[in-house]
C-alpha cells in the first residue's frame, strides 16, 4: 500500500532523524508555526536593523512601537479568526469591510443621535447598548448572506462582492458622509489608549493567569492521555513547552508595562486625582490594551469552538468533503448560515475595536479590510481548498501583515510602495504554503 | 482469490416467514432523461445477505442511495419492518438504524479516524464539548476487532492506505448497532488478504442477525457471501434468484444479457 511521506515520517523509529526532528516529534510543535514565528522575527528584527542602520534609530523594537501593534492589530484579528471557519469550508467573504463600515455608523448614530435623547447624554449603559446593536447588525448582515450562498446556491464569492459594495453604499446613505463624533467616553475605551488599557497590575494578573492556564492545559492533557493509555509526551518536553509558553507571556507583560503614558496624559490625570507629580515625572504603565484582551478573548473562545465543539469539527468535516458531512448527517446549509453569521457577529466585534481606537464613525471606516483579513488567514496557513486552517496561525498571520505596514511607515514608505509589498507578500506567502503542502504529500 | 474463498461455510437458510426488515416497492428515480432506476422492487430479512449485481451504470447506487437517504426517490415506498418509512435525509435513514458503506467511501480527508467514525454522532463530555481522548479510545477498541493492524489513529484519513481508509467506513457502519447494513462495492480497493477480512465480517453481521445489502462485481464472492442475488441493467430489475439454486453462469448471463436463467 501507497503512504504518504507524511505519514512515514510520523511513524518515526528512523534513526538518522536529527535533534531537531526529534525536539520537534517530543514537543509536538508544529513547524508551520515555527516558520510563522521565524517569519515574524525576521521582519520584526529587519525593519529594527533598517532604522538603526538608515534612519539612526531602530524604532520597531520598542515598547511604544510593539504597543501600537498590538493595538492595531487587534480588529483585523478578530475578523481573521472568523475568516478562517469561512475559507476552510471553501467560502470567502470579501465583504467583511464593508460590513464594518456598517456597523460602526449604526453604533454611532444609536449612541450619539439615538440614545441620549432616550437614557440621557452619558448613561452608562450607552457603549453596551451599541455594541450589541452593532454586533446584531453584523450577525444578521453574515446570516443574510449566507441564507443566499447556502439556499440561494449563489456562490460566496459574487455574494460577498455584492455585499462589498451594497454595505459600503448603505454605510454612506446612514451618513451622507459625515463623521460621527464624539463617540461615547464608555465605548472609546474600547479601542485602546492609556486610559483603554489594564495598568500595570491588571497586566501582571492577567499575565500569571495566562501562565496557570497554559500549564493547566498542559497539566490536563497530561492526565487524560494516561487515563485512556495513549502514548504520553516525554516530561522533559512538556517542561520545554510549558516553560516556552510562560516566558511568552511573561515577556508580553514586560513589553506592555515598559511603555508609560505621555507626559500630558499623565499630568492631566494627575491633576484629575490630586496626585504629585515628581520633578522626575510619573511613570504609569500602560499595561495590555482592551482591544489586545478582547482579541486574546476571541482567539481562546474560537480556538475551542473549532477544536473542542460539534459545530467546529463539522466546519472541519464541510472542509474536508463536503458530500461525506452531508451524508453524515450534517445540516451543511444552515452550518453555512451560522458560518457566516458568526464572520458577521465577529466584524461587528471588530467594528466597536475600530470605531472605538478613531473616537468616531466613518461611512469609509473599514475600507480593504477584506484584503487584510483574508491575507491573515490565508497567510496563518488557512488552505483555499478547503478543511485546514487554524486560529493562531490567522492570528499570527495578522500580526505578520500589521507588523509590515506598520514596518513600512516607520521607515518611511509611501503607501503606494507599502501596497506593493503588502499585495507581493500574500501571492508570495500562498506560493511558499502550496510548495509547503505539495511537500507533504 | 484464495481457494479457501471458495468453500461454502454457509449458515442454515434464512427464514423468510415473517415480516421483512426491509421492502422496497417499485422505487423510480430520474436524473434528467435517464431512469436511472426503474420501478424496482426488492426486499431483505434479518440475518440475510442480497447481492446487488449489474454493469457499471446500471443502478445499483443510485438505488441504494435511496434507501440511505442520499437521493430522494421520485416514485414508490420503502417499508421497514412492514411499517412505511420516510426516509428524506441521512439522519432519517440513520434514525432506522440504516448504516452505509459508499462506494466513494464519503470520508472527511483531513480529519482522522476517531473524527470520521463519530462524524454527525460525536460523544461529548461535560459542558458539550466533543470528547476526542474517549472518542480515540473507542475507536482504537473497534480497529482491535476489525483490523487489528490499524495503527494511524493520529493522521488524517488522507494519509491511509485504501484498505485502512475501508475499515474506517466500515467500523463506523458496525459501531453503531446498524440492523440494516449498506455496503457499495466494499472490497473494490482491497488485497485478497483485506477482502478475506470483509468477508469474514460479513459472515459475523450476518450471524449477529444484521440484514446486508451488499454490491458486489466479483461473482465468486457473491456465491459464498450473499443468500440471494438481485441482478439489475439499465435501471430496471432484471431478477432476484437464491444463490444455491443457480451457477456462476447463470448470473453472469442475467448481468450480461439481461434474463433471467431459462428465459
Ligand atoms: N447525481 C446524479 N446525477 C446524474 N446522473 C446520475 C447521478 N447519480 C447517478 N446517475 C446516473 O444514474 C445511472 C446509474 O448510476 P449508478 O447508480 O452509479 O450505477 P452503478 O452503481 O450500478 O454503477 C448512471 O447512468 C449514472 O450516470
Ligand atoms: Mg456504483
Amino acid at each position: 500500500m501507497t503512504q504518504t511521506s507524511s505519514a512515514t515520517r510520523q511513524d518515526g523509529a528512523s534513526p538518522h532523524t536529527s535533534a531537531i526532528g526529534r525536539f520537534l516529534r517530543a514537543t509536538e510543535i508544529d513547524t508551520r508555526l515555527l516558520g510563522m514565528i521565524g517569519a515574524l522575527a525576521l521582519i520584526w528584527i529587519g525593519f529594527h536593523l533598517y532604522g538603526a542602520t538608515f534612519k539612526g534609530f531602530g524604532a520597531f523594537l520598542t515598547p511604544r512601537n510593539l504597543w501600537n501593534l498590538s493595538v492595531q492589530t487587534a480588529s483585523i484579528g478578530i475578523m481573521a479568526t472568523g475568516m478562517v471557519l469561512v475559507i476552510i469550508t471553501r467560502h470567502i467573504d470579501l465583504s467583511v469591510g464593508s460590513m464594518l463600515g456598517v456597523c460602526a455608523v449604526v453604533m454611532g448614530v444609536v449612541q450619539v443621535q439615538v440614545l441620549p435623547g432616550l437614557i440621557g447624554f452619558g448613561n452608562p449603559a450607552i457603549w453596551i447598548i451599541a455594541a450589541i446593536i452593532g454586533m446584531a447588525v453584523g450577525t444578521m448582515i453574515g446570516a443574510f448572506h449566507g441564507f443566499i450562498i447556502a439556499y440561494g446556491k449563489v456562490p460566496a464569492f459574487i455574494v460577498t462582492l455584492g455585499g462589498l459594495l451594497v454595505w459600503r453604499g448603505v454605510a454612506y446613505l446612514i451618513t451622507r458622509g459625515e463623521t460621527i463624533a464624539p463617540l461615547d467616553e464608555t465605548f472609546k475605551l474600547l479601542g485602546g489608549g492609556p486610559y483603554g488599557a489594564i495598568g500595570e497590575t491588571g497586566s501582571w494578573i492577567v499575565g500569571l493567569l495566562g501562565c496557570a492556564g497554559v500549564l493547566w492545559l498542559l497539566w490536563n492533557g497530561r492526565k487524560r492521555r494516561r487515563s485512556y493509555e495513549f502514548p504520553l509526551r516525554p516530561l522533559w518536553a512538556e517542561g520545554v513547552l510549558g516553560t516556552i509558553g510562560c516566558v511568552l507571556i511573561i515577556g508580553a507583560v514586560l513589553v506592555v508595562n515598559a511603555y508609560p503614558w505621555p507626559k500630558g496624559i499623565v499630568r492631566q490625570y494627575a491633576k484629575a486625582n490630586n496626585i504629585e507629580v515628581p520633578d522626575g515625572g510619573l511613570f504609569i504603565s500602560h499595561g495590555f490594551a482592551i482591544p489586545v484582551l478582547i482579541l486574546v478573548a476571541v482567539g481562546i473562545a474560537m480556538t475551542v469552538l473549532l477544536n473542542r465543539t460539534r459545530f467546529g469539527r463539522y466546519v472541519l468535516a464541510i472542509g474536508g468533503n463536503p458530500d461525506a458531512a452531508e451524508l453524515a448527517g450534517i445540516n451543511t446549509r444552515l452550518m453555512t448560515v451560522k458560518i457566516f453569521a458568526l464572520m458577521g457577529l465577529l466584524t461587528g466585534l471588530s467594528s466597536v475595536v475600530a470605531s472605538a481606537r478613531l473616537g468616531s464613525a466613518t461611512n469609509s471606516l473599514g475600507t480593504l479590510d477584506e484584503l487584510y483579513v483574508i491575507a491573515a488567514a490565508v497567510i496563518g496557513g488557512t488552505s483555499l481548498a478547503g478543511g485546514v486552517g487554524t486560529i493562531y496561525g490567522a492570528i499570527l498571520g495578522a500580526f505578520v501583515m500589521q507588523s509590515l505596514q506598520t514596518g513600512m511607515v516607520l521607515i518611511g514608505f509611501d503607501s503606494a510602495m507599502q501596497q506593493i509589498v503588502v499585495g507581493s507578500v500574500l501571492v508570495f506567502a500562498v506560493f511558499i504554503d502550496t510548495i509547503y503542502r505539495r511537500n507533504l504529500k | 482469490m484464495s481457494e479457501t474463498s471458495m468453500t461454502m461455510t454457509k449458515s442454515a437458510p434464512v427464514d423468510r416467514t415473517g415480516t421483512p426488515l426491509v421492502e422496497l416497492r417499485d422505487i423510480s428515480i430520474a436524473f434528467g432523461g435517464i431512469k436511472a432506476v426503474d420501478h424496482v422492487s426488492l426486499d431483505l430479512y434479518p440475518g440475510e445477505v442480497v447481492g446487488l449485481l449489474g454493469h457499471n451504470g446500471a443502478g445499483k447506487s443510485t438505488l441504494i442511495k435511496c434507501l440511505s437517504g442520499a437521493y430522494q426517490m421520485d416514485a414508490g415506498e420503502i417499508f421497514i419492518n412492514g411499517e412505511k418509512a420516510e426516509i428524506r435525509n441521512p439522519r432519517d435513514a440513520r434514525d432506522y438504524n440504516i448504516e452505509t458503506i459508499y462506494q466513494t467511501l464519503a470520508l472527511a480527508d483531513n480529519l482522522d479516524a476517531a473524527s470520521n467514525l463519530f462524524l454527525g454522532r460525536e460523544i461529548t463530555g461535560p459542558g458539550g464539548f466533543v470528547d476526542d481522548a474517549r472518542m480515540e479510545a473507542e475507536t482504537r477498541k473497534i480497529m482491535g476487532r476489525l483490523n487489528p493492524n490499524f495503527r494511524k489513529f493520529k493522521d488524517p484519513v488522507m494519509a491511509l492506505s485504501g484498505g485502512q481508509r475501508q475499515s474506517v467506513a466500515i467500523a463506523r457502519a458496525v459501531y453503531f448497532n446498524a440492523r440494516i447494513l449498506i455496503m457499495d462495492e466494499p472490497t473494490a480497493a482491497l488485497g485478497p488478504h483485506e477482502t478475506q477480512m470483509v468477508a469474514e465480517l460479513i459472515e459475523e453481521l450476518k450471524a449477529q442477525g444484521l440484514g446486508i445489502f451488499l454490491i458486489e462485481h466479483d461473482i465468486h464472492n457473491v456465491m459464498r457471501l450473499c443468500d440471494r442475488a438481485s441482478v439489475m441493467k439499465n435501471g430496471q430489475l432484471v431478477g432476484t434468484v437464491n444463490v444455491d439454486d443457480v451457477t456462476d453462469e447463470d448470473i453472469l448471463g442475467m448481468i450480461i444479457l439481461g434474463k433471467r436463467p431459462g428465459e
